[in-house]
């Protein structure tokens, strides 16, 4: 790879042991990918957490053995250094506010305090959403990105027209202190353009069910390859559907990137969408397609008693609690059942500041922030069966959990929450 | 005996049994890194351990925890002992990168047709070079 004399220099240590640590590591990275150079980036989204079962047991050697083994791969420990781009925080373990509501113990729950408290004044934004884009992290057209978490990534990519491969949490972990990334995959421009077309034969309204399923299919069908989505859009998708879709695709599959010619800034048409390579054979998404993603999110479930509903993966907006409180009104989350709402650490906030907190609570159910039951691994005791509304919730529980898992509309899910069963189903 | 070239992504040398799978392989949420085990629902090979295997595999899926969980993994002794795979991505990559195993891609023949579970495969990332003897 070739390296430029300021590279060469962190690389010698003129910066000191973490700069070099963190650029062997880009070297040895950028080789395995086949990238010919570096590129400059001054936005990383990454995970510096001490808290996650396995790394507490280096933070017993201090967050500088933490940050040294799983932020740059070094097997020496180097301290950390200021962070030199803007470095934000993705979701965590454990709900700082409300740990006792997770069963979290108090020594996990200090110990992910002083982990933020230490990469906090290093420079890292405690954000710990994996929605950075929701609160302020929002990268500008063209910018290149170094960051983590597969459904932010093909959200900068596809929606806001920034530049990132989905980095991991070593890469990201080297990125903030160099701000460096390997110049591969999406940063080339070439590289971004559609592979796939998809054909929506179905009528789809701008609703999170019929977004979250159609993504679901389309990852299972182009994995990692870059779908074009074209036809019966009904309505402009919002940040919520786009949220959801590009969530779903990188679950099934590996999608980075995607166009929807007309809504997402490098399509203004189909015909740029490909950047006149022109259009392969399409992909039909109809009510065929539509079926088997509905019923590959619910192959998991047969019980339809429900313990437990999660909402907000990825993280709930402000509107998105919002529509759960208006769902709830005038009724209670069953004695059998659980709900918790998830938002990101800001929009809890704001949540709170609106009343729905209070509202969601007076109803039986808890507003919580920071992570979510497939990251923090935790559900409410003796939960067997759960519904969400979240297509990648859907995938990825069962397998980490062990739970049954339904999917649905947001109303399906908080009447589950209320009567205990499910009742969901798409027509 | 049978030779494939192709190019190092990881540099070294190691030698095993391998395990071959057809399905793309995810990390996070797709593995247990302390068990060294795949969990993924629909996987071909939910339930079964990669730990000391040359793993064979089209590529690489799903979260960016991907490297993380593959550097658990190595530190909960759990690794597989190489990594052949077709589809080059930065979660693989890194995964290599991190897991500090011997790990090729680009081959000249398609490793998920010539290798089946079971064949003794040594894979020099150095030489560019993999050579397979068939369990039967």
């Amino acid at each position: 790879m070739k390296l430029t004399d300021a590279e060469k220099a962190m690389l010698d240590g003129a910066k000191g042991p973490a700069h070099r640590k963190a650029m062997e590591l880009l070297v040895r990275y950028g080789e395995a990918l086949g990238a010919e150079r570096l590129v400059e980036t001054n936005s990383v989204a990454g995970t510096w957490s001490a808290a996650n079962p396995i790394v507490r047991d280096y933070a017993a050697r201090g967050m500088d053995a933490v940050f040294s083994e799983f932020n740059l791969d070094s097997d020496e420990v180097v301290p950390t250094p200021p962070m030199e781009t803007l470095a934000c925080q993705l979701i965590g373990g454990l709900d700082r506010k409300r740990p006792g509501v997770l069963g979290i113990a108090p020594e996990t729950a200090a110990l992910n305090e002083a982990g933020e408290r230490h990469f906090g004044a290093k420079g890292v934004a405690m954000h710990a959403t994996c929605t950075p884009y929701q609160v302020g992290v929002v990268p500008v057209f063209g910018e290149h990105l170094a960051w983590m978490e597969s459904s932010a990534v093909v959200y900068a990519n596809a929606v806001c027209g920034a530049r990132t491969n989905t980095e991991g949490r070593e890469s990201t972990g080297a990125a903030a202190i160099t701000r460096r990334i390997p110049y591969w995959g999406l940063h080339i421009p070439e590289n971004r353009a559609g592979t796939h077309l998809v054909e929506v034969d179905v009528d789809l309204p701008a609703e999170m069910l019929d977004w979250g399923l159609l993504g679901y299919w389309v990852g299972e069908a182009v994995q990692d390859g870059i779908p074009v989505v074209e036809g019966r859009l009904h309505g402009r998708p919002s940040l919520i559907h786009l949220k959801h879709f590009g969530a779903a695709a990188a679950s099934s599959g590996g999608v980075e990137m995607y166009h929807v010619p007309g809504v997402t800034p490098e399509a203004p048409d189909g015909e740029s969408a490909f950047r006149g390579n022109g259009a392969p054979h399409a992909l039909r998404y109809g009510a065929a397609q539509r079926r088997w993603a509905y019923e590959a999110l619910n192959g998991s479930a047969r019980d339809r008693a429900v313990d437990f509903v999660m909402l907000g993966c990825p993280h709930n907006s402000v509107e998105q609690v919002l529509r759960v409180v208006r769902a709830l009104e005038g009724r209670r989350v069953s004695p059998s059942s659980a709900l918790w709402v998830f938002a990101p650490r800001a929009l809890a906030e704001v949540a709170e500041a609106s009343g729905h907190g209070a509202a969601i609570r007076a109803a039986g159910g808890e507003l919580l922030s920071d992570t979510c039951p497939a990251i923090s691994r935790v559900v409410p005791k003796g939960t067997k069966v759960v519904a969400t509304d979240s297509a990648k919730q859907a995938h990825y529980l069962p397998a980490i959990t062990g739970v049954q898992c339904w999917f649905g509309s947001v109303e399906d899910c908080v009447d589950a929450a209320v009567t205990g069963h499910w009742h969901g189903g798409v027509a | 005996m049978i030779v494939l070239h192709g190019r190092r992504v990881t540099p070294g040398r190691a030698e095993g049994e391998a395990l071959v799978t057809r399905d793309t392989i995810s990390g996070w949420g797709g593995m247990d890194p302390r068990q060294g085990t795949i969990i993924e629902r629909r996987h071909e090979l939910a339930g079964q351990s990669f730990a000391g295997k040359v793993l064979v595999f089209p590529g690489a899926k799903g979260s960016s925890a991907w490297s993380h969980y593959f550097h658990l993994a190595r530190l909960a002794g759990q690794a597989p002992r190489a990594l052949l795979f077709n589809r080059i991505s930065t979660k693989v990559a890194l995964g290599a990168v991190v897991l500090r195993v011997p790990a090729m891609t680009e081959l000249d023949r398609d490793p998920l047709e010539v290798i089946e579970t079971g064949d003794h495969v040594v894979v020099d990332a150095d030489a560019g070079r993999v050579e397979v003897t068939k369990a039967r």
